[in-house]
């Protein structure tokens, strides 16, 4: 077979795959098709795994995978049946979890959530959430303490693009739990600020 | 003719005639005087015998004899007088020996003198004078130093003591360490100033030691005083000029460096006690001494601003416990317009202190200010500096208030006022409550002065600059205009009676933006009132939130309101339940049934917590304040870190306020959400404009 064909056969096959899992009338994989998806991978649906393949796809929308998004993903991951993409998704994880490919993931994860147009900050809850899923295994003190503080304090109803990024630059350079290392009269954001208070206050 | 050889025995034979004759001159013994033929004879016998040919040229001879005269008359004569005598006498010798050989030096390089003319000069030799100190200087001097060094600061130091000394006497001898240098001051430095310096130091250091404990520290500066006075003094008498700063130094230093912080935390004498005991001489003094010495007088200044600060703490304290012990109205008392009085009259105090006794020195403004800046900033009883310090003006400027005092007396108040408010880091704060206060007064007319108005005014302008007193101008200019206006309409309807509406009319026209809000006034019925009421031609019962609908008040405000309709001393509605308090879930029903017995009545709303407004009005300007100003700097500077974008935003805003640096980063957050601004990707504390 030509380089051509094999390309195109691949590409077919894709194709097939994602028809396979989409609302017809949509065009789109919707959120039942992805739980669809899901199960026949082999993970839950609120897997890391499948963000990471949505991070993959660069998809737009929460919950729903288009075309050209599927077809991104799968290419990049070499995937073209069930079979390998369940095979692909280790090495997706593993390039992920490297440096920068994590940043950019971590942002995006936040992104994934601003489902309303203009929508800016995503609320107390599902950044808890997320904040376990993607840096639960990482930074699991950190991600503890800081969900408990999220929840206990009440002046932030939801985080903004900029606090969540913070977030990860301070489980990466403040020494914890200790805390030695921050200082206030940095450029942290208010709501590390009063995490590190609370936290001080805490150790007491 | 041949002019006859001179033999250099022959021609050193004449010589030493003339040379033995000015020894015995020196020695003091019966002598002729030198004639003009005695001079001549013996320059020529030089003369020619520098001028004859070879080998009869015996210039480098007689040069070398020139300074053996000198040698062998040193050694022969004046050395061993000079070391049969001893101390004072010694140096009487020495002073007399020297003057001796600066006599024969002079007269034998006269005769030899032609050997500076040609020999010394082609052979870059020293020169005859030269040599003759040289002699001196190498053969004497080396050889007596110590011993004259020592004997003469034995003298100073008994001079110190109190005896007579002959200063003359030691002026001619420290001459003669300056003079030997032959143009430079090291010998004298070497051999005899540092040995002295370390003397005085020595001697002072002693003297010290002893008053420090025995004296009084006032005593003890004036003992100083006086010592460094008579030691310039001794320096203009027969030291050297050059030694004058050293040994002034010297002595600063053992008696006042040294000793400073004992002397002046003396429990009962020293700084802190003069400060109590408004010793103004004394603390001059202590200026004058430690004004000179490098870093001498911050622990004074120190010492200053802790006392003023604590002079000031304790009048707050003061209103402090007076206004709690009393019932608190919720407004300033007369305990607090007390205090800044009180505070008004610490301040002229120190003033006069920094201006007399610190001579206007930086040192101590910066500390009076400091000091100023903790205590002013004090609140009492709730009320924070700036309201009391609004309250004190409209005090004095309003008709009844409880200061009675002459134009000038007010002039002379306002101006100081002005002055305190300088320390006060909230000062947009005290233009919010002066402005109000002022609207007040003049819109009841109960300003008892309008000029005094206006040069506070101008007063205040000078100092904060024309945006902090623009509004209140304004305010001011209205009334002025207004009262024009109601002069013409009143002349306009007293010549067209046919316009005359039968009813007392004054309107006072006032421009929106320079004048508070108000929600009360002194109708007969408030506004809102007006509205709740008229709610009931329409219905004869209403609930709370169908009220609320219709008013679009907030719950604060409706439940005042209802309050004073249903619950006060007028129930002009009936509320369903009939209790005190305004619920959500009550009902309300217009009373027919009310009637008094006066045909006009008051119903007032009970008065906001002005002073709740006025700090969250000003809570809001300064978050606009604190967002203009950020991005102002960013706009200019385009990238700037963290902490000196806060640095400079707290620059910038410091004339009207003291920003807090967390409201400044939350400021800073909400223009990252609005994209005003952003990180620098690699660096996360670094800031960057987005335009």
């Amino acid at each position: 077979m030509s380089i051509g064909k094999a390309i195109s056969k691949t590409v077919e096959q894709i194709d097939r795959l994602f028809d396979s899992y989409a609302n017809p009338s949509l065009g789109l994989i919707d959120p039942e098709g992805i739980e669809t998806l899901c199960s026949d991978v082999g993970v839950n649906h609120t897997d890391i795994r499948i963000l990471m393949l949505a991070w993959k796809m660069n998809a737009e929308k929460q919950g729903y995978f288009s075309k050209d998004e599927w077809r991104t993903g799968l290419k990049a991951l070499k995937a073209d049946s069930l079979n390998k993409l369940k095979k692909a998704l280790p090495a997706l994880e593993t390039q992920v979890m490297m440096p920068p490919n994590f940043q950019d993931f971590y942002a995006y994860a936040f992104r994934y959530c601003l489902t309303e147009e203009k929508q800016k900050c995503v609320d107390i809850e599902t950044i808890c959430e997320l904040l376990n899923l993607v840096l639960g295994s990482q930074f699991h003190a950190q991600v503890n303490s800081m969900s408990e503080y999220l929840k206990f304090q009440s002046e932030y109803r939801m985080l903004n693009m900029d606090q969540w990024m913070n977030f990860y630059r301070f489980c990466h350079e403040i020494s914890f739990p200790d805390l030695q290392n921050y200082d206030s009269n940095q450029a942290w954001p208010l709501i590390l600020d009063g995490f590190v208070e609370w936290m001080r206050e805490k150790q007491c | 003719m041949e002019r006859k050889i001179i033999e250099l025995d022959q021609g050193w034979a004449y010589m030493l005639k003339g040379i033995t004759k000015l020894k015995r001159i020196l020695e003091g013994l019966t002598e002729d005087p030198f004639s003009s033929e005695d001079y001549i004879f013996l320059y020529t016998t030089i003369y020619n015998m520098c001028t004859q040919k070879p080998p009869h040229d015996y210039s480098q001879q007689l040069y070398d004899m020139y300074r053996e005269v000198f040698d062998e008359y040193i050694a022969s004569m004046v050395l061993p007088s000079l070391k049969e005598k001893h101390d004072e006498f010694m140096l009487s010798e020495l002073v007399q020996r020297w003057l001796n050989h600066k006599v024969m030096v002079r007269w034998q390089s006269r005769f030899f003198h032609y050997l500076d003319r040609y020999f010394v000069a082609r052979r870059s030799l020293p020169a005859l004078y030269e040599v003759g100190l040289t002699c001196f200087r190498d053969l004497v001097y080396q050889e007596v130093k110590a011993n004259a060094r020592d004997a003469v600061i034995s003298l100073i130091d008994k001079e110190r003591e109190g005896e007579q000394i002959d200063r003359a006497l030691l002026k001619n001898v420290i001459d003669i360490f300056v003079a030997i240098g032959m143009g430079q001051m090291e010998l004298y430095e070497q051999d005899f100033e540092v040995h002295m310096l370390q003397d005085s130091g020595a001697y002072y250091s002693r003297k010290a030691s002893s008053w420090i404990s025995d004296d009084s520290c006032p005593d003890y500066m004036l003992k100083a005083e006086e010592c460094l006075k008579r030691e310039r003094d001794r320096v203009s008498h027969y030291l050297h000029i050059s030694s004058e700063q050293k040994l002034v130094e010297k002595v600063q230093h053992e008696l006042l460096v040294v000793y400073e912080m004992q002397l002046l935390e003396k429990e009962y004498s020293g700084c802190r006690a003069l400060l109590r005991d408004d010793k103004v001489e004394d603390l001059s003094r202590m200026y004058r001494l430690y004004h000179k010495i490098p870093k001498g007088l911050d622990p004074v200044s120190t010492i200053f601003k802790q006392h003023v600060t604590a002079e000031g703490m304790a009048l707050v304290q003061q209103a402090e416990d007076v206004a709690s012990s009393q019932t608190a109205n919720g407004g300033v008392g007369m305990q607090e317009l007390v205090l800044v009085r009180k505070i008004i009259e610490l301040h002229d105090k120190y003033v006069a202190y920094v201006n007399d006794c610190f001579l206007n020195h930086s040192l101590f403004h910066k500390a009076l200010k400091e000091a100023f800046e903790v205590f002013c900033n004090k609140a009492v009883s709730g009320s924070s500096s700036a309201e009391l310090l609004a309250t004190f003006c409209d005090n004095i400027l309003k008709k009844g208030g409880s200061e009675k005092l002459s134009d000038e007396a007010i002039e002379e108040t306002l101006e100081k006022v002005v002055k305190l408010l300088a320390y006060i880091s909230d000062k947009d704060l005290f233009a919010e409550f002066y402005r109000k206060k002022l609207a007040r007064r003049l819109l009841f007319d109960r300003s008892a002065n309008e000029d005094h108005e206006k040069s506070i005014l101008t007063k205040l302008k000078q100092q904060c600059g024309a945006q902090f007193t623009s509004k209140m101008e304004g305010m001011v200019t209205d009334l002025t205009l207004a009262r024009e206006n109601q002069n013409s309409f009143e002349e306009y309807l007293h010549n067209n009676t046919n316009v005359n509406p039968g009813l007392d009319l004054t309107v006072t026209v006032l421009t929106t933006g320079f004048w508070p809000s108000y929600k009360s006034c002194d109708l007969s019925l408030p506004q809102e009132m007006a509205a709740a009421l008229l709610l009931f031609n329409n219905a004869d019962r209403l609930s709370y939130s169908e009220m609320m609908t219709q008013l679009n008040l907030t719950h604060d405000d409706l439940v005042r309101l209802l309050h004073s309709l249903s619950c006060a001393k007028y129930k002009i509605l009936n509320k369903e339940p009939n209790t005190k308090t305004i619920l959500q879930t009550d009902n309300f029903e217009f009373n027919s049934k009310f009637t008094d017995r006066m045909r006009r009545i008051k119903v007032p709303l009970p008065p906001v917590d002005e002073r709740k407004r006025v700090i969250e009005d000003v809570d809001k300007d300064r978050r606009y304040a604190i967002d203009a100003a950020l991005v102002r700097i960013m706009k200019s500077r385009k990238v700037l870190g963290h902490q000196q974008l806060v640095m400079e935003c707290v620059e910038q805003l410091g004339r009207m306020f003291k920003p807090d640096i967390k409201a400044i980063k939350k400021r800073m957050e909400d223009l990252i959400t609005r994209d005003y601004l952003e990180r620098d990707k690699d660096n996360q504390n670094i800031f960057k404009y987005l335009a």
